[in-house]
């Protein structure tokens, strides 16, 4: 998993509340074979106004040009900023694989669905909680200034907008830890290896059948 | 201390604590193509190779096709599905595995039919897979989980996964399982009377002289659906029953290393004096064969029952999911169970697609015909070996003759990912495991019964009575 530590992103609004996983990557597209490339069919069904089935040519796809995602000002956009409760729904990891793919690194957003959130630090996202009301003051910022960036710090754990003001927010301290070492789950295990093998060792000794 | 099966099973896989989190050690990785496409793409974005190569058995079972083999792979109509199949085959000859049974193989077939069946599973093993009727290998006094494509992953790459250790339950069934009476009834009876949920947060042991009655069919179906109990592992300790079931299976322990295996398999009981933090106790003699009615397997009823009415509903949140049952299933409150006519009927399944199950139903359906408002009576054997070994028993002609199909093994219409499914608003007697809406098939309906009752709806055209036949 990639380390985050800082990030300064242009910003994309998505002023929604309850995007829930569906929306995010609707069903048909978790028969891919893939953990990535879901970037393509993320928010599938607000992005395109065809219906999206997986495997059709994505770039041959009728845009919806009203989506806020595909306006030029929000091309290469890494920050979602959005409304509370985001990522309800299914437990599918394929939403932050989509989202990732998509290029956000970062999500703010005043709530989260509890399983998202976790999924996020799986695959080397921050999802950031701020006040809704900060998160409202951040809407009108981006929508008032073009190619709007924000300034975000996991070490400081701050938020901070050109105009220089700065907002904390907190993060457990273990998934802060992994995020800004870039350990996954995988990586933090592999941090056993040597228990690992002595215990295969001792556990191949006892009950050598399981071993043939 | 006295231990509980489980804390055997799980204390003896802690490589490393921390935080009351462990990280257990798996001995047996199972892989199907539906749940493992990522993890292997995780692992090869990641330069990573598997720890332990030889702890993985796969086979590819959910997509693939019930019919059209003699077309091979080009019979797969849908080419997402045929992608999936072949890219498991592709992932298992880049990274390797102990044994792979791909689409077609004779000994192809449901993840949780083949593993036991090839001896791949042992007692004292933690086995995992990326599906979460893993609990089934618990019957071999397993400790074996369901896990999630990260954890399929991470178990990849590791050989570990981090679990906390769940609070322990013992069901406790004593007596002797009337006539018919299977433990697809015991199943559904203690799901009814622990809800869905009851077993959340539990690893539970099945217990006491009506299990150890159980052949390791009926022990394996019982534990599949613990999970359906809401119980992440459901085991049964090891006796001769186990044993005699897994000598001379092709991945058990050869003659060398039969006797220590055995000696250590003995062991793998709960001591006497285990404390559980819960225990539930049901009455063989009272178990009657089940129905489900509605679309959580605790909606579930004894044949000579009734839809239940709103009125025995414990509160307002369960009169509401009644209600949008009863619309669901198109049923009416007070309904008698056997009153309810079927439109298909399948008998298949990781829960009941095993020879002893096959046995069942052909004994119910020998000499009779499939009723007439019976669109489609399907069978599908769990596994190839388990369809060839029916063959050798004549079953197939027993099906074919009463008017059922005889299909290739898969998990076909248990979930409705290949072409085997309901249509809107028809009803199913299926053996399988979950009655969700839309789980056999956007607005189908299905009621969870056993082989032998499935095979009697069959012939009946309702729900009827086996053992008052
Ligand atoms: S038979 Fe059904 S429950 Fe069993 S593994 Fe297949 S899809 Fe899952």
């Amino acid at each position: 998993m990639q380390a985050f530590t800082q990030l300064n992103g242009l910003v994309a609004p998505l002023d929604r509340a309850n995007v829930d996983t569906d929306a995010i990557i609707p069903k048909q597209f978790l028969k891919s074979i893939k953990r990535s490339g879901f970037g393509v069919n993320a928010f599938d069904e607000w992005r395109y106004l065809d219906h999206g089935e997986p495997g059709m040519d994505n770039s041959k796809r009728q845009i919806n040009p009203d989506f806020v995602l595909n306006q030029a000002r929000y091309q290469g956009a890494s920050i979602l900023l959005t409304r509370e409760n985001f990522g309800c729904g299914s437990s599918r990891e394929h939403a932050p694989w989509a989202l990732e793919d998509f290029g956000f690194k970062v999500i703010i957003a005043s709530s989260y669905a509890d399983i998202f959130y976790n999924n996020c630090f799986k695959n080397g996202m921050l999802p950031i909680v701020l006040s809704a009301d900060i998160v409202d003051s951040l809407f009108k910022q981006v929508a008032a200034t073009p190619y709007y960036k924000l300034q975000v710090d996991l070490a400081a754990q701050t938020v901070s907008t050109p105009s220089g003001e700065s907002f904390s927010f907190s993060v457990d301290a273990f998934r802060k830890h992994c995020l800004l070492n870039g350990l996954d789950d995988i990586g933090l295990t592999m941090q056993h290896q040597d228990k690992i093998k002595a215990f295969e060792a001792r556990h191949q000794q006892a009950q050598p059948w399981l071993y043939n | 201390m006295a231990k509980t099966l489980y804390d055997k099973l799980f204390d003896s896989h802690v490589v490393h604590e921390e935080n009351g989190a462990a990280l257990i050690y798996i001995d047996r990785h199972l892989v199907h193509e539906v749940t493992s496409p990522q993890a292997f793409e995780g692992l090869r974005l990641a330069n990573r190779k598997p720890w332990r190569v030889a702890s993985i058995v796969a086979t590819a079972d959910h997509n693939t096709p019930t019919n059209g083999w003699d077309k091979g792979l080009a019979g797969i109509a849908d080419p997402v599905a045929r992608l999936q199949i072949e890219t498991l085959t592709e992932n298992i000859a880049e990274f390797g595995a102990k044994a792979y049974f791909p689409f077609m193989d004779a000994r192809q077939g449901i993840v949780h039919v083949v593993g036991p069946e090839q001896g791949a599973t042992l007692p004292g093993m933690t086995v995992v897979c990326g599906d979460s009727h893993t609990s089934t290998h618990g019957a071999f006094g397993a400790l074996a989980h369901g896990i999630g494509t990260s954890e399929v992953e991470h178990v990849m790459a590791t050989q570990c996964l981090v679990q906390k250790k769940s609070k322990a339950m013992q069901v406790l069934v004593e007596g002797q399982l009337g006539p018919m009476v299977t433990a697809k009834d015991v199943a559904l009876a203690i799901i009814g009377k622990t809800g869905t949920a009851g077993g959340n947060g539990y690893a539970i042991e099945f217990a006491g002289s009506a299990i150890r009655g159980l052949s390791m069919e009926g022990r394996m179906t019982l534990c599949n659906m613990a999970i359906e109990a809401g119980a992440r592992a459901g085991m049964v300790a090891v006796d001769d029953t186990t044993i005699n079931y897994i000598k001379g299976r092709p991945y058990a322990p050869k003659a060398d290393q039969w006797d220590a295996a055995v000696a250590y398999w003995r062991t793998l009981q709960s001591d006497a004096g285990a404390q559980f933090d819960l225990v539930v106790r049901l009455q063989a003699e009272d178990i009657k064969p089940q129905v489900t009615w509605g679309t959580s397997p605790e909606m579930v009823v004894a044949i000579d029952g009734r839809v239940p009415s709103l009125d025995l509903a414990k509160n307002a949140v369960q009169k509401a999911d009644w209600e949008r049952a009863y619309a669901y299933m198109g049923l009416q409150p007070n309904t008698p169970i056997s009153e309810i006519r079927i439109d298909k009927v399948f008998i298949g399944s990781c829960t009941n697609s095993r020879i002893e199950d096959l046995r069942a139903a052909a004994a119910v359906a020998k000499g009779k015909r499939v009723a007439a408002n019976v669109k489609l009576a399907l069978v599908v054997p769990g596994s190839g070996l388990v369809k060839a070994q029916a063959e050798q028993e004549g079953l197939d002609k027993v099906f074919s003759e009463a008017g059922f199909e005889w299909r290739q093994p898969g998990c076909s219409m248990c979930l409705a990912m290949n072409a085997d499914r309901l249509e809107a608003g028809e009803r199913c007697a299926s053996t399988s495991n979950r009655n969700f809406e839309g789980r056999q098939g956007q607005g189908g309906r299905t009621h969870l019964v056993s082989p032998a009752m499935a095979a009697a709806a069959a012939i009946a055209g309702h729900f009827v009575d086996v053992s008052h036949q």
